[in-house]
């Protein structure tokens, strides 16, 4: 037996655990469906490096994925292990998967549009004059929406009403 | 209680400093609206504000603070033990948080500088401040659409919510030249493509600002010869409260942890 084989076989392994994380905040998402999870590898002490990017710099939940992503590590006993924080490239909504956004739908979330560039400059205008895309409702798909508040209960979301169905609903902020 | 820290700084140090300590004292005033805002929605707006801000901070912190610049001092340290003279914000940010419009008007005025600085700061030559301002950047352009549509609906609004407005802009825009004076620090940061001299975010603040005023239909006050010094150190009366109110906890229970 090669010592790359079961080097290899381990990253797999990590990817298949880590695919069964879920997102705190976000309890319908694995860590890996949103993007948070970079890279898996092997250093040369034999631990394993998981790389994560944190979605916002004031995420209170990124301690806690970390935490969570060790425990389930040393629990299918793929340990030792250690998360590494990478900053750059910044996380952006666009990376989120496209089973993570069909799981976002069903668990009743708006998936994000795609996120506009950080040097498109901003507008300040009357609201009614502004041609945004609509949001689409989760839950009946109608695209008669409203944005009840640009936040929501976490970072990453805001609140939306569906004026055909009148339910309400959270849209995933594109970043 | 606990001794202070009083960290030698050197110019890359107060340089980043400045940064973390204005998005610090921020999320700081910011948090004191937890409860207090006029709608939920708004409530939910400014915490998530103040978090993001806070975030910013402890990751600026924790790098300032690192050996290499010479402080060798924890995030924690570096926010609940340095004294008043050794912060190094803006004066405009560590201002009593006032009523709402003035709230919204001084967000849209430090997100709109914090973002032009966010956009240069990506390009540092130090690897991980422009990580820290890669992210950081998008956040701060969702905080500057939001304040600058609440001032727009506020001076759009009723005869009260203008009135306040029009007195929240007065109050303010004196405080607005210290973001753009030019020391030392900022000399030295540019000879190093650490990042720009402040000076240098002047004319685009003053465009979006300028956007924004316009579509309001207010004016910018005439300039003054006040000068606000915070970033120097220097700070106005309210500084000492906030930070009384701020590190009490870790003054009186060292090491306290939740």
């Amino acid at each position: 037996m090669t010592l790359a084989a079961p080097v290899h076989e381990r990253c797999e392994q990590a990817w298949a655990v880590l695919a069964h994380v879920l997102d705190p905040e976000v309890p319908a998402l694995s860590v890996c469906d949103l993007g948070l999870v970079r890279d898996i590898e092997v250093d040369a002490a034999g631990t394993l490096a998981v790389v994560l990017t944190p979605t916002y710099s004031g995420c209170p939940a990124t301690e806690l994925i970390e935490r969570q992503v060790l425990e389930a590590i040393d629990a299918a006993g793929l340990g030792p292990a250690r998360v590494e924080l990478r900053r750059a490239p910044a996380w952006s909504s666009d990376w989120i998967s496209e089973e993570g956004r069909r799981k976002l739908r069903e668990y009743g979330i708006a998936p994000p549009h795609l996120a506009t560039s950080d040097t498109q400059p901003v507008r300040f205008v009357n609201r009614q004059a502004l041609a945004e895309p609509a949001v689409d409702c989760p839950h009946c798909g109608s695209a008669q929406t409203t944005r009840v508040s640009a936040f929501g209960s976490t970072a990453c979301k805001a609140l939306y009403k569906c004026l055909s169905c009148l339910e309400p609903f959270e849209y995933f902020k594109p970043i | 209680m606990t001794a202070s820290v009083h960290p030698r700084q050197d110019a890359s140090a107060q340089y980043l400093l400045r940064v973390a300590d204005t998005c610090l004292i921020l999320g700081q005033r910011l948090s004191e609206w937890c409860g207090h805002a006029p709608i939920i929605e708004e409530d939910i707006a400014l915490s998530n504000t103040a978090l993001d801000l806070i975030g910013q901070a402890r990751a600026l912190l924790t790098h300032a603070g690192r050996s290499e610049t010479g402080l060798s001092l924890d995030e924690d340290q570096l926010a609940f033990l340095r004294e008043e003279r050794h912060y190094l914000n803006v004066t405009l940010v560590e201002l009593p948080r006032g009523d709402f419009a003035f709230t919204v008007l001084r967000n849209v005025m430090v997100a709109t500088f914090l973002k032009l600085l966010w956009q240069r700061l990506a390009r540092s030559s130090d690897a991980e401040l422009a990580a820290i301002a890669g992210k950081a950047v998008k956040e701060a352009r969702y905080h500057q659409q939001h304040a600058g549509d609440w001032v727009l609906r506020l001076a759009d609004g009723t005869a009260e919510s203008r009135q306040r407005t029009e007195a929240a802009l007065a109050q303010l825009w004196r405080y607005t030249p210290e973001l753009f004076e030019d020391d030392a620090v900022d000399e030295q940061a540019a000879a190093s493509g650490l990042g720009p001299r402040w000076s240098e975010l002047r004319e685009d603040w003053l465009a979006d600002m300028g956007q924004l005023l316009t579509e309001a239909q207010l004016s910018a006050p005439k300039d003054s010869a006040f000068r606000s010094t915070g970033k120097r150190g220097v700070h106005s009366e309210h500084l000492g409260h906030l930070l009384t109110e701020m590190q009490h906890l870790q003054r009186s229970f060292p090491g306290g942890v939740w």
